[in-house]
């Protein structure tokens, strides 16, 4: 298949895994930081192909995996509500909120819908002008300008029974926060193609230089991932740290302006928690105030009677920063599982837990095949 | 007064029969019932058991071992690229008869109708089921209809039943599976999923992919015939490739080990998987299956599979080997070298955020 088979030559990445191979002196550790790369690692079984010298970390960037559970709980209690229909992405109903998930919810009756795209949930708006169409928008700046387009012809339309339930975020603030971790172990980054398709890659600039990290700007299928890796490993060996631009054949230095303006007119950026991890300050984003009658948080007023402290086992937020690995964690394969997760990074087909699970399960102890 | 008596005519309210839509009336057991069974069912499948007009059918079977199962068909569209619920009902009961190594013979046939339904599509449906039944050599020989009332039901939902003749001494079950076998598959995966996936969700392509939904009676006999000694078959349907092998493997309790070269994935199927983030092992099929078989006749038993239409694209997917676990599992080498484990999808593939 055009675009795919060439990025998944084996020989192609013989030749750059022996590059790799040449280079490397000394143990190096390297984050992605897209759960759609974790993916292609496990899936492709990349890191299997590395030098022992060098190990990957599995990054935050899920978007399912760091949605806050009582986002997932407001989602869950809107849509409950009788005269909503409350659409999202897939893999958002089966991440466990305080009590249950969303697909529970819609087993119990509520009007839930699996869309592929949010502007699909204006067309539901327009054709049921009777009920209420929210959209649970959720991700990183990948699914913003989609969302934001939604909303900005939703008051264009006059529509005023859409509305869209807010919960994006931000990844460089996020590469901040764990590289000021005094947790840290990354020394370098492979940065995520489609996020910087969108943003292009200027914001990373400052963050390379002031933590003395390089950054690379990395596609997505296994040539990409390997020849990022090979790019980081020679900055690293060669005591640089700047951000370079191995997906060239999508990611321009400036990003998409139409999408930025999109992002622009409708959101502005706001201190956002992290599920795992917890207050990232200036990580998401939230409509403006002249947008704000498309804020479903503000128009369902929460009925929710707030949770006692989520006392659930999962450590998720060691995960997502790289501090640990998925079967490192002893809930691992046991009480936790796709079927039934304790967190989301064991739902998303991006989550590091699930792609550990699904390509490669190990005893929690390691090493033996279950 | 003139005009008025003009007008008046006596009007007695006889039931009408030719309903355009199916009504609740049609599922009461009454006449409204047999005009549905006279006038659709008895013509397409008219058989002898049937013109009995008795509360079941009544065969005379060779004595020896029966194959037996039931399915339920709830596909929704009912009608997608390459086949309808009715094709389904048909070809999906003969190949689990045939995965038991059976010769299927007689069909039956429950009928959940919504209220509402167009007598039109119920007669689309059933047409198409007569066609795939007299292709495949099956009578429909008992049956039954409801109907359901409206927003109970999703048009159609069918019941098939099926019985089958075992005309040889195999014991082609999971069980049978021995380490040193060799797995073979039917052909390329995934185009009955996204076949129904991109009709339901009006996802367009540039060349449309059709479902691969067809009755394995073609190169499951062939194999039966030519003395392969199999020792397992499977039809891939809802949980796809990979849950149709982890599930043989945990049964036999051995370690299947697969080269993924070997599995076909057409551009279209590959395409709509990239777009929609699914991965084509899980993806539904409804006319591939595998067959295990012993080492000294895999090469013997693909020629066979690649000598009919419904298999032309058959190849050698891997091996079985021994292990030495409570349980089976199921290791796929990728195009660089590296191994993974497949694991069974756990509910339905969600399509991805990004």
């Amino acid at each position: 298949m055009k675009y795919v088979d060439e990025f998944r030559d084996p020989n192609r990445a013989k030749r750059i895994v022996a590059d790799i191979r040449k280079i490397v002196t000394r143990s190096w550790s390297i984050m992605e930081v897209c759960g759609g790369q974790t993916h292609s690692i496990l899936r492709f079984g990349i890191d299997q192909l590395l030098p022992p010298e060098i190990e990957l970390l599995h990054g935050p960037g899920c978007p399912v995996c760091v949605t806050p559970i009582e986002i997932i709980d407001r989602a869950i209690e809107i849509a409950k509500r009788e005269n909503v229909i409350l659409c999202s992405f897939g893999d958002m109903l089966r991440v466990p909120g305080s009590r249950e998930d969303l697909l529970s919810a819609k087993a119990q009756g509520a009007d839930v819908r699996i869309l592929y795209s949010p502007l699909d949930a204006l067309t539901i708006a327009k054709s049921n002008p009777d009920r209420e169409v929210v959209f649970f928008a959720v991700g990183f700046e990948t699914t913003a300008p989609a969302n934001a387009m939604a909303v900005f012809q939703a008051k264009q339309l006059n529509l005023s029974n859409f509305s869209i339930l807010v919960s994006q975020v931000l990844v460089p603030p996020a590469i901040e926060a764990i590289l000021s971790s005094s947790q840290n172990r990354v020394q370098g980054f492979l940065a995520a193609g489609h996020v910087c398709t969108i943003m292009g890659y200027r914001e990373y600039e400052p963050i390379a230089v002031k933590y003395k990290v390089p950054i690379v700007v990395t596609g997505f299928e296994p040539i990409d991932i390997l020849q990022g890796i090979y790019l980081c490993l020679r900055q690293l060996e060669g005591g640089k740290y700047q951000v370079e631009n191995q997906y060239s054949r999508s990611v321009r230095p400036d990003g998409n302006l139409t999408a930025m303006n999109m992002i622009e007119e409708i959101f502005e950026i706001t201190q956002k928690n992290w599920r795992g991890i917890g207050e990232i300050p200036q990580s998401g984003l939230s409509l403006r105030n002249g947008y704000c009658d498309f804020d479903a948080d503000l128009k369902f007023p929460s009925q929710t009677i707030p949770l006692e402290k989520n006392l659930s086992p999962c450590m998720s937020g060691v995960i997502l920063q790289g501090i640990k690995k998925p079967h490192e964690c002893p809930e691992f394969g046991k009480s936790c599982t796709p079927e039934y997760p304790l967190g989301a990074t064991m739902v998303s087909s991006e989550g590091a837990c699930a792609a550990y699970y699904r390509y490669r399960p190990h005893e929690p102890n390691g090493g033996e095949l279950r | 007064m003139s005009e008025i008596n003009k007008e008046f005519h006596w009007q007695c309210p006889f039931p009408v029969s030719k309903y355009p839509i199916i009504t609740l009336a049609h599922g009461g057991g009454g006449k409204m019932t047999a005009d549905l069974i006279d006038s659709i069912f008895r013509p397409a499948f008219s058989n002898n058991s049937l013109e009995e007009q008795h509360d079941g059918a009544v065969v005379r079977l060779p004595s020896g071992r029966l194959a037996f199962t039931t399915d339920s068909y709830v596909v929704n569209p009912l009608f997608f690229p390459g086949g309808d619920i009715g094709k389904l009902a048909v070809t999906g009961t003969v190949n689990d008869l045939l995965m038991c190594g059976a010769v299927p013979k007689y069909l039956s046939c429950g009928f959940i109708l919504e209220e509402g339904l167009p007598t039109e599509t119920l007669i689309r449906v059933v047409e198409s089921m007569k066609d795939a039944a007299k292709f495949l050599n099956v009578e429909l020989i008992t049956g039954d209809t409801k109907v359901v009332e409206k927003g109970k039901g999703d048009g159609i939902y069918i019941n098939s039943s099926g019985v089958g003749i075992m005309e040889h001494d195999l014991a082609i079950e999971p069980r049978s599976i021995k380490p040193g076998d060799k797995i073979l598959l039917s052909g390329d995966i995934g185009r009955h999923g996204i076949a129904v996936l991109s009709e339901r969700e009006g996802l367009k392509f540039h060349s449309p992919i059709v479902s691969d939904c067809a009755g394995l009676s073609g190169p499951v006999h062939a194999l039966l015939e030519s003395g392969i000694e199999i020792h397992c078959l499977r039809d891939l349907t809802r949980g796809g490739l990979g849950t149709a092998l982890v599930e043989l493997a945990e049964t036999s309790k051995l370690a299947f080990h697969l080269d993924e070269a070997a599995v076909h994935v057409c551009d279209e199927v590959r395409g709509a998987c990239e777009m929609l983030g699914l991965d084509p092992l899980y993806v539904a099929n409804e006319g591939r299956f595998v067959a295990v078989v012993p080492e000294h006749q895999a090469e013997k038993a693909l020629s066979i599979l690649r000598s009919q239409h419904l298999s032309a694209m058959a190849t050698i997917l891997g091996s079985v080997r021994q292990i030495y676990s409570s349980r089976g599992c199921v290791a796929i080498k990728s195009h660089f070298g590296s191994e993974r484990l497949i694991d069974k999808i756990s509910g339905e593939q969600l399509p991805r955020i990004c």
